[in-house]
């Protein structure tokens, strides 16, 4: 399956105009141990790069932000229980969130994952 | 301050050797995590022993002809009984501004070396050293100086085995009581150890010269129960024991009434006074405070941050966080901050404002976890 990821450390992966995101490996490490996080309501529309969810490590709050517009449809409610996967399996388990697309050319600005793996090692 | 003056602890190539991810903190690079992370860090000081580089910390030491004199100095510059320490016994303290802030929060050791009795050995904030320096000097009598210390180290080692790891260089250690000091021989190296730390665990600060900590530090990580710990952990191991970060939980507008530090002034000195910030402690602790530091405990999994607005059930501000975040022993978010008076009785209900939303917590007597200083 195709990855993209976004400058903000998030990737996405898709089914037709499904998407799933969430935060990178390199991201997570960044971050590290990842104590809660908050996700949005099933049913928010998002706009492409607005802060939707946080996530608390033990040192502080982050921002996470959607690389794309559209309509949140599921997220992923065992890292409620279970903050830790993101750590464990960020680009995985450790998604946040489903996002109905509303505007698929979103998907054009990009990177994929040579262009990230260069853009983190800049 | 900008990122090329940071300084380096004489421990920096050790940090890196280890693997630590290294910030900028009070002027200096350092590590703030090792690559097992903080709450594998903070895990290991509550069972077994963690080792701290806090060599950033400011060492100096008041010099005067006596200890009577020095001590009646520093009752000056500090609300604690300062005459009343037997030699090898410290105190913590605050240096206060003229209106009763706090300037810094210090520690205080009578010494008994020989030909150094007229000394206190003091330890002040990494981020407050320069200022502070300043204000002493500027308050000590004639005669009397303030000298920092020179080309000195501090490791901090801390949790339930910490006795036992120094136990086999130097059995004395069994000996040493909680706020005092020994001059002791760690395997061949001159080293002042103090029974006492910020971790809300038995523990040891032991200042030795800069030219011996990376033989020392090395020394006590081959020891299996011992691990290198950053700051993260320091600070999250300091918040579930309810202790203060300068700059943070007190600052030059908070007075030690405010702030819960009353056990650490004297029946003696609360009479007297005579130190300088006297006025609005002694009027605070005869007529009470308007505001108080207090525990708080969210209810939930989200840590409210420092910073984040207090209202009371009705929707008023009574108060802000002033530290806050995840207490890995408690397994859930703990914070403390300043709350109205009259909201500040263990039990009370109140709201925390995160990301605009009002989230439910509960006022509680601090510390969050048991201390397990040895007395």
């Amino acid at each position: 399956m195709t990855v993209k990821f976004s400058k903000d450390h998030e990737w996405l992966t898709l089914e037709g105009t499904l998407a799933t995101v969430g935060i990178t490996n390199h991201a997570q490490t960044q971050l590290g141990d990842v104590v809660y996080v908050e996700l949005p309501k099933i049913g928010t529309h998002i706009e492409a790069n607005a802060a939707v969810a946080t996530v608390e490590s033990v040192k502080a709050a982050s921002e996470v932000y959607t690389p794309v517009s559209g309509e949140v449809v599921e997220v992923n409610a065992d890292l409620t229980g279970d903050p830790a996967m993101v750590n464990r399996a960020a680009e995985s388990d450790g998604w946040f969130m489903k996002i109905q697309l509303s505007n698929v050319s979103e998907l054009d600005g990009l990177m994929d994952r040579a262009a990230y793996d260069e853009f983190v090692a800049g | 301050m900008s990122e090329t003056a940071l300084q380096k602890t004489p421990l920096y190539e050790e940090h890196k050797a280890l693997g630590a991810k290294l910030v900028p903190f009070a002027g200096y690079e350092m590590p703030v995590q090792y690559p097992t992370g903080i709450l594998a860090e903070h895990h290991w000081t509550r069972q077994h022993a963690g080792l701290f580089d806090i060599s950033h910390m400011g060492q100096c030491f008041i010099v005067g002809p006596d200890f009577a004199t020095t001590a009646a100095a520093m009752e000056k510059l500090v609300p604690a009984d300062i005459a009343g320490l037997v030699p090898h016994q410290q105190r913590y303290s605050q240096l206060l501004n003229v209106d009763g802030g706090i300037l810094d929060d210090v520690m205080i050791t009578r010494t008994d070396y020989v030909g150094y009795e007229g000394w206190l050995y003091v330890v002040v904030n990494a981020s407050r050293k320069a200022d502070d320096y300043e204000h002493i000097a500027a308050n000590l009598p004639s005669g009397l100086v303030v000298q920092q210390g020179q080309d000195m180290a501090l490791l901090s080692l801390q949790g339930p085995k910490a006795e036992a790891v120094l136990a086999k260089y130097t059995a004395a250690i069994g000996e040493l009581r909680f706020m005092s000091y020994q001059s002791l021989n760690i395997n061949g190296i001159e080293a002042h150890v103090s029974r006492s730390g910020y971790t809300g665990e038995d523990g040891f600060e032991i200042s030795v010269f800069a030219k011996d900590v990376t033989v020392l530090w090395n020394l006590l990580l081959e020891d299996e129960n011992v691990k290198p710990i950053g700051l993260g952990a320091r600070d999250s191991l300091r918040l579930e024991a309810g202790l203060c970060l300068y700059g943070h939980d007190i600052d030059d507008t908070t007075s030690p009434v405010e702030a819960g530090l009353v056990w650490s002034i004297s029946k003696r000195r609360r009479a007297e006074g005579g130190f300088i910030g006297a006025h609005r402690v002694q009027k605070q602790l005869a007529e009470g405070v308007s505001r108080r530091r207090v525990g708080i405990k969210p209810e939930g999994r989200a840590p409210a941050r420092e910073g984040t607005e207090i209202q009371s059930l009705d929707g008023h501000r009574i108060g802000v966080i002033t530290s806050g975040g995840f207490g890995p022993t408690v397994n859930g978010p703990i914070a403390m901050g300043y709350v109205e008076r009259n909201s500040s009785a263990y039990g009370t209900k109140i709201n925390l404002m995160v990301r605009g939303q009002a989230m439910s917590a509960t006022v509680v007597e601090l510390p969050f976890i048991p201390q397990n200083f040895k007395r």
